[in-house]
């Protein structure tokens, strides 16, 4: 079942590298914010102890900010290393929001960087608040086109297909930037961005309040977290992006995947909070429901019924049949310098995607029988377990994060810091936004399944045609390579932390160049 | 805007544009991790120079970022052969691209020796890897690679990576290295003092003259024994994007036909030349601000040279010579091409303004005094 073949082992290698490198961005999208607002109060006070909390977690963006950049490369390039004939058929569209990102958002948030740090003596106190605050909005902007990128993939809206060039071609640059999935995409990924910057503030002022360290600065600090964190983790929250699901039919049987919903919801229809989805019966047994919401959550009305997997498999199975005339046709008359469609295969043309399923099974896909094709559309279920679970799992997170910061920000508007349990809780709350993060991409990624783009192209279809030995190869290295980083990169995060910020009010330990860790802190 | 046949040739323009930004921005910092443990014989003298590109990197990195971008968008053939082709070779690149950034913000970050020495070495090696690389792979496309198409237009590589490392591209790999061996010299003669500047400048007159001897071997090469590309007959230069619609023959010397059809197109190899060649005069004079111009002229010429030599192809197939990139059959959509002109006629002005304030405001350059004395912020 699990052959290490080009295509297993190129998603293996594209997972890892994503998910490597979205332990750094979430960070660096929220700490940039976190710091220009910091700076901000700096700016406007006037006051230095907001100086040397910009700058001391300045010093930690940092660290993360070279990682964010280094596995970044990694991502850009993977799509035609790994991804060749992906690359060159939906090149047309995919590259073009890549590019303006490098463009419009990374080399802003790449150029100013530099000034952050070495700037604070060469520049006025507005002159450089300005500069933290275009990284900031370089980040953010950063998101935006790789979200519309990544959103395309979900709900390949504005292109065609062109018989000609045998691939897919723009025709509204608009409706992809005004993608609704990209919409929903960016602001919940951003706001998750915000919450992991919030959380990684809020622990760390937690751990130096809990170790009466540096308290000033460590207050102040969570007081902004707090609030800064309650507002994005309400927006993570309400604007999950399920709202964007709808859009397109894989992301309608993502939905129904995520439920586990087997047969439609007749409106106004109902979530699932919790049961055991059985594969083998089609059913999800021990259901709990809640009443209305699913229909709120993903069709935003109470008078339009959730489709199941069942009726979604159903539709798949027609489609698969219908794209064959059009594929026969592609297969023949495709590539030709004046090739055009002919009118009546222009609907089956549009099925091409779906017929595609069926060469994992067989490569002469017109030859194939009705159990082939039950077979391939069966394929267009994802993992439905995983789903579920992970969807249910970092929803709990949210709603995790919404109450913490919370009653953290109760606190601090009452001047208090809270109980030590309560501290000692929200540094240990340090990696949750990680593991949400995470397993939000998952039920993205992995929840288009079997789709590299939704109905259009089959995920191993888009794979290079290079030797599974290469892959390997790169994996292994990637693996080696990247663990070695994460371990020194988390190894130096705690020595900075642990130094603490250059703090007026308590001397510095030692001088220049490096700091020596400080004594380990003391328990209470 | 533009029809297709225009746009086609903008985008290679803006391919060269991209590449000179990135050979000259990114390549001094390149050229600075191949000096570094060389030029600088200390813990002091090595964070001047690391301290030279500290602010600056960041910002320089993204010209590869963007022109990978750029390859992906306006020329998605040649992005999914050459990567998925040169699938070693582009792994090894891309570990050095994810040393560099990593070996700048990590050495610092502890005092011992042993700690500091290694990631000085690992920062060499992120320097030097990629710079050999890159002139290898442009050594391989002036030869053509080994990858043809099927009907859906799936390309496939035939070749590996010790097929890439031919004598030709070695001597395209050297180039390279010496090349941007003199724009980091370049740079570090204008950024760094005393000690590490003086050595700066003795490399950067080496790499020079070096690197005038190394094109003209190149050159002769080309003349002589590589086989050049040529497309018989007409091609449609506002055709559809696919390229097994023409006939391509191979001859030796064909890439200089260029040369003979559009004299003017001479001016790149002179700027190659008397870049560099003005470059170690200034760098033997200690002018350190006129080696930086003629060495980024100079760079200029070489990266304009190759792609004059080439015109229109972008990446020859050795096998099925019929079906190589070129940029009337390889190129995005007329929709995709006029959207991106747009998007770099907005943007690219504002990123050379703000980098240009950058680079103002981080003027003068880094002395030891400075980094001993600790006062501001230093790597």
């Amino acid at each position: 079942m699990f052959e290490f073949d080009v295509v297993t082992l190129s998603r293996l290698q594209f997972a890892l590298t994503a998910m490597y490198h979205f332990l750094f961005v979430p960070l660096t999208l929220g700490l940039a914010l976190l710091l220009a607002i910091m700076e901000s109060v700096y700016v406007m006070t006037g006051r230095t102890v907001w100086r040397e909390a910009t700058q001391f977690w300045g010093t930690l963006f940092g660290i993360n900010f070279a990682m964010g950049v280094a596995t970044g490369v990694t991502m850009e390039f993977q799509f035609g290393t790994n991804w060749a004939y992906y690359s060159h058929y939906v090149g047309d569209i995919f590259g073009a929001p890549l590019a303006i990102e490098g463009l419009m958002a990374f080399f802003l948030e790449a150029t100013f960087v530099g000034l952050f740090f070495f700037g604070w003596k060469r520049l006025s106190k507005v002159q450089h608040l300005v500069v933290t605050w275009l990284v900031a909005l370089g980040a953010n902007f950063s998101a935006l086109w790789i979200l519309v990128a990544n959103a395309w993939m979900q709900n390949p809206v504005g292109a065609a297909f062109n018989p000609q060039t045998m691939r897919m071609e723009l025709t509204s640059f608009a409706e992809v930037l005004f993608n609704p999935v990209a919409q929903s995409k960016f602001v919940h990924t951003v706001s998750a961005g915000y919450v992991t910057g919030a959380m990684f503030v809020m622990s760390i002022a937690a751990y130096f309040i809990l170790n009466r360290r540096h308290v000033a600065i460590a207050r102040r600090s969570l007081t902004v977290a707090a609030s800064f964190g309650l507002a994005s983790a309400l927006s993570v929250v309400v604007l999950g992006d399920e709202s964007g699901y709808t859009a397109g039919e894989n992301q309608k049987m993502k939905i129904a995947a995520i439920e586990a919903m087997w047969e439609t919801e007749p409106p106004p229809a109902s979530f699932t909070l919790f049961g055991i989805p059985d594969l083998k019966s089609e059913t999800t047994k021990y259901e709990i429901k809640i009443p209305w919401v699913l229909g709120l959550i993903a069709t935003r009305s109470l008078d339009k019924p959730v489709e199941g997997v069942k009726a979604l498999v159903e539709r798949s199975e027609e489609r698969i049949r219908n794209g064959m005339a059009g594929y026969q046709w592609l297969a023949k008359e495709g590539g030709r310098p004046n090739a055009a469609v002919p009118p009546e295969l222009e609907a089956s043309m549009r099925d091409v995607g779906h017929s595609l399923l069926v060469k994992r099974i067989r490569p002469d896909i017109e030859n194939a029988t009705d159990a082939q094709i039950h077979e391939a559309a069966l394929s267009t279920i994802p993992d439905v377990p995983v789903l579920f679970w992970s969807f249910r799992i970092m929803v709990a997170l949210g709603f995790y994060f919404i109450a913490l910061f919370a009653a953290a920000f109760y606190l601090s508007s009452r001047r208090r810091c809270g109980k030590p349990w309560f501290l000692r809780m929200t540094m240990y709350s340090l990696p949750l936004p990680w593991v949400a993060a995470e397993l939000g991409w998952i039920v993205a990624e992995y929840g288009r399944q079997p789709w590299i783009i939704d109905a259009t192209m089959p995920t191993f279809l888009g794979v290079s045609n290079i030797p599974a030995s290469n892959v390997a190869a790169s994996l292994a290295a990637f693996v080696l390579f990247y663990s070695a980083l994460a371990i020194i990169d988390v190894a130096l995060i705690v020595k900075y932390v642990r130094i603490g910020p250059r703090d007026e009010a308590e001397p510095q330990r030692s001088g220049a160049p490096v700091l020596p860790a400080p004594a380990p802190a003391q328990t209470r | 805007m533009f029809d297709y046949m225009t746009l086609r040739l903008i985008w290679w323009a803006i391919l060269g544009v991209l590449l000179v930004g990135f050979a000259v921005m990114d390549g001094f910092d390149i050229g600075v991790a191949m000096l570094h443990p060389f030029v600088a014989r200390n813990d002091t003298q090595r964070r001047v120079t690391l301290n030279t590109i500290g602010p600056v990197w960041e910002g320089n990195q993204v010209w590869f970022i963007l022109g990978g971008g750029a390859v992906f968008a306006a020329w998605p053939p040649l992005y999914a052969v050459s990567f998925s082709g040169f699938y070693l070779a582009m792994l090894l690149v891309l570990i050095g691209l994810i040393l560099r950034p990593v070996a700048i913000t990590f050495r610092d970050k502890r005092p011992e020796t042993g700690w500091r020495e290694t990631w000085d070495w690992l920062f060499f090696v992120s320097g030097f890897v990629p710079a050999l690389i890159f002139g290898v792979a442009f050594g391989n496309l002036l030869q053509g690679v080994p990858f043809h198409f099927d009907q859906a237009l799936r390309p496939t590589y035939e070749g590996g990576l010790l097929g890439l490392l031919n004598p030709f591209a070695l001597l395209c790999g050297l180039v390279s290295v010496a090349m941007l061996t003199m724009q980091g010299s370049a740079w570090l003669s204008v950024k760094s003092e005393g000690e590490v500047s003086v050595r700066a400048r003795r490399s950067g007159a080496l790499a020079a003259i070096l690197l005038v001897l190394l094109i003209s071997a190149g050159g002769l090469w080309i003349m002589l024994g590589v086989e050049g590309f040529r497309i018989d007959g007409v091609i449609e230069h506002a055709g559809p994007s696919n390229p097994l619609a023409k006939s391509v023959t191979r001859e030796a010397g064909a890439w200089l036909d260029n040369y003979r059809a559009y004299p003017w197109m001479i001016a790149a190899p002179a700027l190659a030349y008397t870049g560099a060649l003005v470059a170690a005069l200034a760098f033997a004079f200690s002018a350190g601000r006129i080696a930086f111009l003629a060495s980024s002229l100079s760079v200029a010429g070489v990266a304009t040279m190759a792609g004059f030599s080439m015109f229109p192809f972008l990446l020859p197939s050795s096998t099925h010579p019929s079906q190589s990139l070129t940029v009337w059959d390889a190129s995005s959509s007329k929709a995709t091409l006029s959207l991106m002109l747009i998007a770099v006629i907005v943007f690219l002005p504002i990123v050379l303004a703000y980098t240009s304030w950058v680079y103002y405001v981080l003027r003068g350059a880094v002395s030891e005094a400075a980094i001993r004395r600790g006062d501001d912020y230093y790597y």
